[in-house]
């Protein structure tokens, strides 16, 4: 097997993970689509840096992991608010911007 | 340890059979982690593709990070998510159904004109190189090689990520946090409310269930001097309910009978 396989399925998990984040209309499904996408974009870090060699993409996958998760625990709350307030999980009923 | 070196950039079969069965498996469940109604059966997806990348990071030599990949993301990360979900309501299943007018075939040719674009990204960063493999890398061990790396040519990055983890757990707390617009509703107010209130008939407090009644249960409520019960003095959650049992069943009706 080609070592480029590893890179193909992130290539194909990171594109599901954009579509996604399009079509889905509940926020918390939006974030988990976007969870994916770092996922996939760590995959290709991984799999580089078994190509080149060195560390360096592994590192780098780790401080996607870190800030992954300051993004989940931020936007969670930020749900949380919009729920509380609005009653609505929605992606369609956040729209105050608009009128 | 694990020790799936390559082959002039190919790898063994144990690791092409690992490939072959996981990746089909993590694609099907991203693909239906979109296609499914239940944001906690998304949730549960994600987690599957989640731990199948956990296993491939291992068979990739990055032991330490695949260990992270369960630790943090399935274990915490979707946990947290799974979490909200819960607190938002697990019956939130939003609907499949567009919103925007002819989104679906946009965003269908939109996909396969990214995935051109990342095949011809990846041709230019891939093509001619050949793969080196991680062996000398990890040679005094995977963790002990990525902490080397962490402590001295990325100690900068890794401290300002340490002031953003902080930054995020602040935000967190100060969004979770919701101060309250009017003081709560106190028994002095409340007494006050039924002095100031139209009628001073409840004033000193709801009638007792069971009062004059054939039966003093919570569930029977008092009957007023006309004989009709008082639906005040039971709760409101058992009228509602349905549960509130009239005292006339109570009622002794052989005497009447031996007395006929």
């Amino acid at each position: 097997m080609d070592i480029s396989n590893y890179l193909y399925l992130s290539i194909i998990l990171f594109t599901i993970g954009a579509v996604g984040v399009v079509i889905r209309r509940n926020a918390i499904v939006v974030f988990m689509c976007v969870e994916l996408m770092l996922n996939a974009a760590n995959l290709a870090f991984v799999t580089f840096a078994r190509i080149n060699g060195n560390l360096d993409g592994q590192v780098a996958s780790f401080f996607t992991m870190v800030v992954a998760a300051c993004e989940v625990v931020v936007g969670l709350a930020i749900i949380v608010t919009i729920y509380r307030s609005r009653r609505s999980a929605s992606v369609d009923d956040a729209s105050l911007l608009k009128r | 340890m694990l020790n799936l070196a390559l082959e002039a950039g190919r790898t063994h079969t144990p690791e092409a059979v690992l490939f072959w069965f996981l990746a089909p498996l993590a694609v099907a469940a991203a693909l239906g982690m979109l296609l499914v109604k239940k944001a906690v059966h998304s949730a549960l997806l994600l987690a599957w593709v989640m731990i199948s990348l956990a296993i491939i990071y291992i068979a990739q030599d990055a032991l330490f990070l695949g260990i992270v990949q369960i630790v943090v993301y399935t274990g915490a990360v979707m946990m947290l998510f799974l979490f909200i979900l819960m607190l938002v309501g697990v019956d939130s299943s939003d609907s499949l159904k567009e919103t925007i007018k002819g989104q679906r075939p946009a965003i269908i040719f939109v996909s396969v004109g990214l995935i051109g674009l990342f095949l011809s990204l990846l041709g230019r960063a891939t093509i001619g190189i050949p793969a080196v493999g991680l062996k000398n890398a990890n040679t005094n061990g995977n963790v002990q090689g990525l902490a080397s790396e962490l402590f001295t040519k990325y100690v900068w990055a890794f401290e300002v990520v340490s002031a953003l983890l902080i930054t995020a757990a602040l935000g967190a707390m100060v969004l979770a946090h919701s101060q309250k617009s009017k003081s709560k509703f106190a028994q002095r107010d409340q007494a006050i409310a039924r002095f100031r209130g139209k009628s001073l008939a409840t004033a000193a407090g709801l009638p007792s269930s069971g009062v004059y009644a054939r039966h003093n249960a919570v569930d029977v409520p008092a009957l007023l001097p006309d004989g009709t019960a008082a639906k005040l003095s039971i709760s409101q959650t058992l009228d509602a309910r349905g549960d509130m049992i009239e005292s006339k069943v109570f009622e002794l009706k052989e005497r009447e009978q031996e007395e006929d």
